[in-house]
């Protein structure tokens, strides 16, 4: 395994230093950090961060592998900066038994290019109807922690209850797709002027709130953890602030695209900016930007969500929603000012602790493992779809300038990106 | 001239009156013995139609084939449109087969907006979702102007299911930017969150809003929104919000009826209503000809290609 010497990066308090990555860990700090035959990096006014963790990331295998696999999507996390993705379960079949877990966890592991933790269905076949084997799962090879249907809202408030007390028993946790399904019959975007003037049907702001807020209660009532997925809105950010100032155990999420886009991209009918939950006004964005900043919003996480092309070169109301995030996570966020600690804590440190995963989200320091990133802060870049390394193409910011740039990612002291490509 | 006609807002005070001044016009030429104008003589016009809806495809074509343009109906039953070809690759073929317009009906909102970035020739929306119908709109702003010698200050209340309604859509924008003045009617349950930022007033009374009422426009109701809980009943509606013999009498005496079409009979609209003499509902048809020529020659008139 080969020995780096990273050189004059800036760690995240602003100071340069240098890094020795040996046998899978950083090996030494600072001064201490020489290391005779090490291949040195140049990292002068380069930034040097725990390795990225996404705790939501859609990889579409097994099933849709013509928008994405375990690999390629893997290669795009590295590139992002990422050296661990959470999986969601809604591929085909639906990652609801051991058996899929596994294969996804293995895929990932053959990859090798981040750590594919997958995430299990609370129901089967997503379906709200029954558990799935969630303990088969947590014992699983791929041991996991996170359960959610996402895609779907375990809407059926008993069962939900049930999914919650349940998973107590391996410290997992459930993470919601809030959103009251019969508020959202045909949905298109946001409910408000603009879907009002463009004729398509609205997505309310109360159908994620209500669901928001009737978990917090059922997290309370059984002394859970819950997580909520992708929060878009004002309103929630009011009653996860509630939730949190009563001691309740939630904790959230909001994506990099409810960050910078709002609900006027539909103007175009192009079903690039269709996703779910939807773009919002810029109030709501300018909440969440505040949320994150508080801490109410514990984590920024992609909903990175893969499709092919005929499924998003068509019609507003025929296109599957979702966009790819993986590439452009850390520039968008930077973009919208988060200073690099933040980006470390939102990014990295928070939702580490969150998925369980111990190996990540830790500040380079002696003895802990090798994952890490180095960004150029200097850098732009513009977006171009046809040279992401994701199977697809589906992503709002093609033809944007933004700023920062990975130079390399290291997973386990071994380079999946260099140079700012990825190493295979 | 615009390029395409994908919403009502694409037309300015000064565009959508020389639309109505060219369909009276084309109104005028039709009344003598010389039908066919030479204008499109070589231009190929495609009716792209999604949705079932006969007569405002064959409005459509009797106004391109009055300008000598050659129509090819390109229908979703009986192509390869039905055997699950995409838009885009539909938009390629029409693109191929040197379509100088496409006029699209579609039950997609947005859908004529998509078709707009894969064809070079002009995109005509005859109907979008639940979105807009802007040549409807055109030939009531036609039918009011003709009827009531201006559209500049008339009161027009549009009542009924104004959230699934492109008829709605189209008519508040046109009729704003010809200087009407248009309150919506309905009940809460069908106008639009967000209605508020439309040009229009609101009202859940139609009886309050008749008396001052220079045009009412009944739009057509489907009796299945009742299954989503948007009215009680067919009954409750037509009492509160539909246009009988008796709520007639509200109106001023010189006010007229519209209807887009079809009519339910009974539910929004009572049958001696939609036969009196108030209704325009006969000279919409007919003005939409008239209409579609205008704006088949204003956006293909030697402009462009
Ligand atoms: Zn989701």
């Amino acid at each position: 395994m080969t020995t780096y010497l990273i050189k004059g990066a800036a760690i995240v308090d602003g100071s340069a230093t240098d890094l020795l990555i040996r046998d899978g860990v950083v090996a030494a700090v600072g001064r201490d950090a020489t290391g005779r035959g090490a291949e040195v990096i140049d990292a002068d006014g380069l930034v040097a961060l725990p390795g990225l963790v996404d705790l939501h990331t859609h990889l579409r295998e097994p099933g849709r592998e013509d928008a994405e696999t375990v690999e390629s999507g893997s290669r795009a996390a590295a590139l992002g900066g990422y050296t661990a993705v959470c999986a969601m379960a809604n591929t085909d079949p639906v990652a609801d038994t051991a058996g899929v877990v596994e294969q996804v966890y293995r895929l990932g592991r053959a990859a090798g290019l981040v750590d594919v933790q997958p995430i299990g269905a609370v129901t089967v076949g997503l379906a709200g109807e029954r558990l799935a084997e969630l303990g088969a799962m947590a014992t699983s090879a791929a041991r996991v922690r996170i359960f959610s249907d996402d895609g779907h809202c375990v809407a059926d408030p008993r069962l939900m209850r049930r999914a919650l007390e349940y998973v107590k028993a391996f410290d997992g946790i459930v993470a919601q797709h809030a959103e009251e399904p019969r508020l959202t019959v045909g949905a298109q975007m946001h409910e408000g002027d603009v879907s009002a003037r463009l004729g398509l049907t609205g997505w309310p702001a109360v159908a994620e709130e209500a669901i928001i807020a009737r978990d917090a209660l059922l997290a309370e009532h059984v002394g859970s953890r819950l997580h909520i997925c992708h929060v878009s809105t004002a309103g929630s950010v009011e009653i996860l602030r509630w939730a949190k100032q009563r001691g309740i155990r939630v904790t959230a999420e909001v994506t990099p695209h409810h960050l910078l886009l709002t609900d006027t991209r539909a103007e175009s009918y192009d079903p690039v900016f269709k996703v779910n939950p939807p773009l919002r006004p810029s109030a709501d964005v300018a909440a969440l930007r505040a949320a994150l900043a508080e801490g109410v919003i514990d984590v920024v996480a992609t909903d990175h969500a893969p499709h092919a092309v005929e499924d998003k070169e068509c019609e507003w109301g025929y296109a599957r929603p979702g966009m790819l995030g993986l590439e452009t996570a850390l520039s968008v966020v930077r973009s919208v000012g988060l200073s690099w600690d933040a980006i470390a804590t939102r990014l990295s440190r928070v939702p580490a602790r969150i998925g369980g995963l111990t190996e990540h989200g830790q500040d380079p320091a002696p003895g802990v493992p090798a994952n890490l990133t180095l960004v150029d802060p200097a850098a732009t870049w513009t977006v171009d779809p046809a040279a992401l390394a994701s199977r697809s193409r589906n992503t709002p910011y093609a033809g944007m300038t933004l700023p920062a740039r990975v130079v390399a990612t290291f997973l386990r002291g071994s380079p999946t990106v260099l140079d700012g490509k990825a190493v295979r | 001239m615009i390029r395409h006609l994908l919403s009502a807002a694409d037309l300015d005070a000064d565009n959508a009156t020389l639309v109505l001044d060219t369909a009276a016009e084309m109104a005028n030429l039709a009344g003598r013995e010389v039908k066919k104008l030479p204008t499109l003589r070589g231009r190929t016009v495609v009716n792209l139609f999604y949705e079932d809806s006969t007569r405002t495809r064959i409005s459509f074509e009797a106004a391109a084939k009055r300008l000598s343009a050659d129509v090819i109906n390109f229908s979703a039953k009986g192509s390869s449109v039905s055997k699950g070809e995409s838009l885009k690759d539909t938009a390629l073929t029409l693109q191929a087969m040197g379509a100088d317009a496409v006029v699209i009906r579609h039950s997609a909102s947005g859908a004529p907006h998509r078709l707009a970035t894969w064809v070079d020739g002009s995109v005509l929306n005859a109907g979008d979702g639940t979105h807009e119908h802007p040549t409807q709109a055109l030939l009531d702003a036609y039918t009011m102007r003709a009827r009531l010698g201006r559209l500049d200050g008339l009161a027009v209340a549009i009542v009924g299911d104004v959230l699934h309604s492109r008829v709605a859509r189209s008519n508040v924008l046109l009729l704003h930017t010809l200087g009407a003045r248009v309150t919506l009617v309905g009940p809460p349950t069908l106008l639009p969150v967000g209605v508020d930022a439309w040009p229009a007033k609101t009202s859940y009374d139609l009886d309050a809003v008749l008396p001052d009422a220079d045009v009412v426009m009944m739009l057509r109701v489907q009796r299945e929104r009742m299954d989503d809980a948007y009215f009680p009943s067919v009954r409750e509606y037509s009492r509160r919000y539909g246009l009988d013999a008796v709520r007639m009498r509200k109106l001023p005496e010189h006010a007229i009826v519209m209807h887009p079409g079809p009519m339910n009979r009974g539910m929004e609209i009572s049958p001696d209503v939609a036969d009196s003499p108030r209704s325009t509902i006969v000279e919409q048809v007919a003005n939409g000809v008239s209409v579609r020529m205008a704006v088949l020659y204003l956006l293909l008139g030697g402009q462009h290609k």
